[in-house]
């Protein structure tokens, strides 16, 4: 299921009142963690890409795909923008069911399907994740684990080109983190599409990402490795952030994902 | 020292008296109409007067009357709503304020507003008896007054019921590939749908009691335009007893309508408490 790597890049430059945005990214196969304090503009720029805020100026590019060009009047809804978004409360659609959660997002891309052809692929979707037997639970009677679960087979259901995650556990129990971060990692590293995330937990960014953005008033002051980043801090957010994360055995947390790193290119 | 006790208890006593007091009088001026209403004359003159010939064709033709002017109100003000929730557009909010406006004017004044729009010599008026309708005095009358002033109600709880949809579920729907009409068919209706249902029977209920637009611009015609409140009015100068049987039938359904309400109030609590985790 490894992707053949599309690449999602941008540049934007959005005013919103007095907040100015001025983002250039470019992510590949390797996962990039979009850091910095709150009101940085992390949010602003996923909206931007998500087609949910308009910038004033700028491009965004996933693939061979067009998503935004102010110059060229070009702005793809964010319908057609094939964009895997999983925010921070896992966005499940409470009136469903886990199993119509994920059927929902396959009705979408194929309007003509039977529903039971469609039941059954989702079923199939649950069943990669470990959740078969969750598959007719609401999403209220599911653990945030599990939920996180079923948001990610949803967003895979709808065949994404990149995938975007807001602060993936921030609304977790310190267990549910830890299982929920090797599940995604794992997820995210055989996937192998663009991702972006966005996350104030320095363990998300070390078990998660192996570049880091830092952001810093709508500014991207620093893009690099993650070691790099840590070594040397680029502003005193990414400092405090990395600092309190040193503990034991997350180097080998960060190994794997720098060696994937030098695989792929 | 005791006396200061003393003082503090003679202070609370005080407090309280004047609580209960005050609360308790406003109940009873609140009750009392109703248990009148209930207990004036006895069941036997109330039997006699739903006995009265005005008494089913009104009943007849407020139902018909509201319960259509409220499948109108929710036919156009669900997609009026969504738009008004979603819309950016500072005029929006305006509208929105203007949308508001039959709620505070007195009846009245929506029926000579009616009269002057769609009357025989109003500004429309022309152009629609050109056509060959002529809608003021008529069934289609009481309707459009009703529609006039219950159709805030529900645009009031469909705008609250859709701005307050969390943004996150709406943009995931998106993002997932959900068309316009799947994003609105599929995740705001029914997470929408408590709402709706509470604002579309407040405004059934302002319908089934609409008054004085519909006397000014549909009229007090028995078996045509007379609905239960101009009904009861009529009834007013024939006899008090048969206004008083009209009248507890509105009360019926309106107690039935809190009913309802009530019970679906519970159910939304809940939803809502499942919506946002």
């Amino acid at each position: 299921m490894t992707g053949d790597g599309g690449r999602l890049s941008l540049a934007v430059q959005a005013t919103l009142g007095s907040f100015s945005l001025q983002a250039s990214l470019e992510v590949g196969a390797e996962p990039l963690a979009l850091v910095g304090p709150n009101g940085s503009g992390k949010t602003s720029l996923l909206l931007a890409i998500l087609g949910l805020r308009t910038p004033d100026h700028g491009r965004i590019v996933l693939g061979d795909d067009v998503l935004f060009d102010a110059a060229l009047a070009i702005d793809r809804p964010t319908e057609e923008r094939h964009l895997a978004y999983l925010p921070q409360d896992f966005g499940l659609f409470p009136h469903l069911t886990a199993i119509e959660n994920v059927a929902f997002a396959l009705a979408c891309g194929s309007e003509h399907a039977r529903p039971r052809q469609r039941r059954g692929e989702a079923l199939a979707w649950l069943e990669r994740f470990g959740i078969g037997n969750l598959a007719e639970r609401s999403p209220s009677r599911l653990s945030g684990g599990e939920r996180q679960r079923v948001a990610l087979a949803r967003a895979l259901a709808s065949s994404p080109k990149a995938l975007l995650l807001d602060e993936p556990t921030a609304s977790l129990d310190v267990e549910a983190r830890v299982e929920v971060r090797a599940f995604l990692s794992e997820s995210i590293r055989s996937l192998g599409l663009p991702t972006i995330l966005v996350t104030h937990d320095a363990m998300d960014v070390e078990a998660l990402a192996s570049r880091v953005a830092v952001l810093e008033k709508g500014r991207v002051v620093a893009c690099g490795l993650l070691r790099d980043i840590r070594k040397a801090p680029p502003t005193s957010f990414a400092g405090r952030l990395f600092s309190s994360s040193t503990v034991p055995g997350a180097g080998e947390i960060n190994n794997p994902i720098c060696n994937e790193r030098v695989n792929h290119n | 020292m005791t006396g200061k006790i003393l003082t503090r208890a003679r202070s609370r006593h005080l407090y309280g008296a004047a609580m209960v007091g005050l609360g308790g009088i406003l109940l009873l001026f609140l009750v009392l109409p109703f248990v009148a209403l209930l207990l004036d004359g006895g069941p036997d003159s109330i039997l006699r007067g739903l006995g009265c010939a005005l008494t089913w064709p009104a009943l007849r033709l407020s139902l018909g009357t509201s319960l259509i002017s409220v499948a109108l109100v929710v036919l156009g003000g669900t997609p009026l709503a969504w738009w008004l929730a979603r819309s950016r557009w500072r005029s929006a909010r305006w509208l929105e304020i203007l949308l508001q406006l039959p709620v505070v004017i007195p009846p009245a004044v929506g029926g000579i507003a009616l009269l002057l729009a769609f009357g025989r010599r109003g500004l429309f008026g022309g152009i629609l008896e050109r056509l060959g309708w002529t809608p003021a005095f008529s069934v289609v009358a009481v309707i459009m007054a009703q529609v006039f002033v219950s159709a805030p109600f529900y645009l009031q709880a469909a705008v609250q019921a859709f701005g307050r949809l969390d943004p996150n579920l709406l943009a995931v729907a998106r993002s997932l590939g959900a068309s316009p009409p799947r994003l609105f068919f599929r995740v705001a209706l029914p997470l929408a749908r408590p709402w709706l249902i509470g604002g579309a029977a407040m405004s059934w209920a302002r319908a089934l009691g609409e008054f004085g637009a519909t006397l000014m611009f549909a009229g007090n015609m028995t078996g045509k335009t007379q609905t239960l409140p101009l009904a009861i009015y009529t009834a007013l100068e024939l006899d008090i007893h048969t206004a008083q049987a009209l009248s507890l039938l509105l009360v019926v359904f309106a107690f039935a309508l809190l009913l309802f309400l009530r019970r679906f109030n519970r159910g939304a609590e809940i939803t809502r408490r499942l919506a946002t985790p």
